[in-house]
């Protein structure tokens, strides 16, 4: 049993306000991921979970234990650092057993520890070597041996994957899955890859400027972004954002759009609206809800709304090819199967799959 | 053909041009170096061989000549018998005194530097850089500057004329350099070291002695070399503080050019002088390359 409890956390350096009111939990063994661009807070946050900073004002609660004050090493949590953090004169072993032998546990306990924890990360030939000698994944392993071996309430991890290459990366993401899996201890990951955040976490906190925008499970974070940012910011290629005037089509409220012939197009809008929806809106499409129509489809997906396009640019990328695509002036981009794939300089009509667009309110920039 | 054939032969002419150029501009810089160590050389040179020599041989063929003799008594003298200023012990007496001041001021200097060197790169406080760029004057401050204070500390400490008084001098004049060395070669070390210690549940001491100082020979090797060259070489605080049987072998090799009767003995006092010379010499040979990769280090990356 251990949860992670943190009410109205603030955080200043000087007069400069990193954290603004952070509200979050973690249920016992839940993974939680603090993704946000550079600069949001994220790092600072999870060294305040970690007892590195100091906490302003809010209160940090490990089981239920208010820890704002307790020492890093009281508060029974281990951490994986970005750099990795091992020692560079001690050996893998020596790395692994020296919060042991900082907290005085015995040798022959020690020795099990290790013996588990090398053959769960399966490092055990490297044991009786030093940290200069090992490849990157080798160090991240070690790292996550010496977080392992504490057997701790909590989990920290720091960007862990970034100082990785693009393969590994991969590899390493699988890795520390299963090992949550098996582990199933209470963990709190920072990143800034929405990758990463989307395929590890049980629930995100989306940051942004240090406030947490959304804090909810990936397919909700993913389909019902709780504003402009989060929409933006998860998703790659980002969600195409279109200025759109609210309207009617046939008794049924729609959305006013620019095609590329200079008509206005009306999607209609598949949600019901609350009745004090302002009359500009942002209207916001991913990618992927972006097809080429055709009247199957439509009579499969009821919601699939109508609209001519420009074929502006196409780039494949083997698995599937991406479009930019001129509508109402603006650019945006659609995610197609290669061998549907539009012509450059074609006008296409597409098929919007209005079922799963997002309405944001260009003033406040929230969900509709 | 014939064009190719021709291209070859220039080519092999320029080939002998440019190998001969570059051997000329080798054999011209080596030609300067060489040079340039002999005019360093030639002093030394001349010391040892006149510690070797007889006095009457110099006193007839000049300071400057080649041997026409070889005699190790001016070492044994120089050692143990020359009388200077009325005791007849030889500068063993003052190379001890030296020794003593020496290792323990080294040592204490380099711990203090690589402790504060530690709390000021890796436990930074409100104010820190700014003790720190205090400490760094120290730096810049001449010793002669801080000679009447120091007066007036070892009088009040009861350590005038005592080679303890020079170890507190020379520990405390050392500090800002063994500082300013260990601080930023230890700003290079990742914090990040510090923050998985001290999750592991490491505290200040642990930290120091099981992460810090295992990284710091580098450092801890250009200190110890700078601080005992500097300390076994300094000159004006002992002969200012200590006198007679007190006195490090820097000032006392004053005294021994001073307290000649009436004949020079200068085999004597050149075999004083290496004597002096020596342990700084020693440390430097078997240091020396240590000393030069640590002074670089850091300087890249």
């Amino acid at each position: 049993m251990s949860t992670l409890t943190i009410r109205s956390l603030r955080k200043n350096f000087g007069a400069v306000e990193v954290l603004k009111g952070i509200d979050l939990e973690a249920q016992n063994g839940e993974f939680i991921a603090l993704v946000g661009p550079s600069g949001c807070g994220k790092s600072t946050l999870l060294a305040m979970i970690a007892g590195l900073e100091s906490v302003t004002s809010g209160e940090i609660c490990i089981d239920g234990r208010l820890v704002n004050s307790v020492a890093p090493k009281d508060r029974d949590i281990a951490m994986v650092f970005q750099s990795y953090a091992l020692y560079p004169t001690m050996t893998v072993r020596e790395n692994i057993t020296f919060g042991m032998e900082s907290r005085r546990v015995p040798k022959p306990q020690q020795d099990e520890a290790v013996k588990r924890v090398a053959a769960f990360l399966q490092i055990e030939p490297l044991l009786g070597r030093k940290p200069g000698q090992l490849s990157g994944g080798q160090r991240q392993r070690v790292a996550m041996g010496r977080a392992l071996v504490r057997d701790p309430k909590l989990f920290l991890f720091d960007e862990p994957l970034s100082n990785l290459d693009a393969k590994l990366r991969v590899d390493m993401r699988t890795e520390i899955k299963k090992l949550h899996h098996r582990v199933g201890k209470t963990t709190v990951y920072v990143t800034h890859d929405q990758v990463e955040a989307m395929t590890l976490a049980s629930r995100i906190a989306v940051m942004h400027q240090g406030e947490v925008q959304q804090f909810d499970e990936p397919a909700t974070i993913y389909n019902r972004p709780a504003n402009m940012f989060v929409a933006g910011f998860m998703g790659s290629p980002a969600m195409n954002f279109l200025p759109a005037e609210l309207s009617e089509e046939g008794g049924r409220p729609a959305v006013a759009l620019q095609a590329a012939d200079g008509k206005t197009a009306s999607l209609p809008i598949v949600q019901t609206l609350a009745s004090d929806t302002p009359r500009k809106l942002v209207l916001g499409i991913r990618p992927e809800h972006i097809y080429r129509f055709d009247p199957d489809l439509a009579r499969r997906k009821p919601g699939i709304a109508q609209i001519d396009a420009m074929v502006e640019l196409v780039e494949p990328t083997g698995a599937e090819t991406m479009a930019v695509l001129r509508l109402g002036g603006k650019e945006i981009t659609g995610r197609f199967d290669p061998d549907g794939t539009p012509l450059m300089g074609e006008t296409v009509t597409l098929g919007i799959d209005m079922a799963r667009a997002c309405l944001f309110d260009p003033t406040t920039q929230r969900l509709i | 053909m014939a064009d190719a054939a021709l291209d070859q032969s220039l080519d092999h002419r320029a080939a002998t041009v440019a190998a001969r150029r570059h051997f000329l501009t080798r054999f011209v810089i080596y030609g300067l170096l060489v040079i340039f160590a002999a005019i360093y050389l030639i002093p030394l040179l001349v010391v040892v061989l006149n510690s070797f020599r007889d006095q009457q041989e110099i006193a007839r063929n000049g300071l400057i000549s080649l041997p026409r003799s070889f005699r190790l008594d001016a070492w044994g003298q120089a050692w143990s018998t020359y009388c200077i200023g009325g005791t007849c012990e030889g500068m063993q007496r003052n190379f001890y005194n030296s020794l003593k001041m020496t290792i323990p001021a080294t040592f204490i200097s380099t711990l203090v530097g690589a402790m504060n060197g530690y709390i000021l790169s890796k436990w930074r406080f409100r104010g820190s850089e700014a003790l720190f760029t205090c400490m760094l004057l120290g730096v810049f401050i001449p010793g002669q500057i801080s000679l009447m204070p120091w007066a007036f500390i070892l009088g009040n400490l009861g350590l005038s004329n005592s080679v303890y008084g020079l170890v507190l001098i020379h520990v405390i004049q050392g500090i800002s350099f063994t500082t300013l060395f260990c601080r930023n070669y230890y700003v290079s070390i990742p914090d990040d070291l510090i923050k998985a210690a001290r999750i592991d549940g490491a505290g200040f001491w642990r930290i120091f002695r099981k992460i810090i100082l295992p990284l710091s020979s580098p450092i801890l090797i250009v200190t110890v070399i700078w601080q005992f060259t500097g300390i076994w070489n300094e000159y004006l605080f002992g002969v200012v503080f200590t006198s007679g049987q007190q006195q490090p072998i820097t000032a006392a090799l004053v005294a021994l050019t001073a307290s000649g009767t009436n004949v020079r003995a200068y085999d004597v006092m050149s075999a004083a002088v290496l004597i002096g010379a020596l342990p700084p010499l020693l440390i430097y040979l078997f240091g020396g390359k240590y000393f030069v990769r640590g002074l670089t280090q850091g300087a890249i990356k």
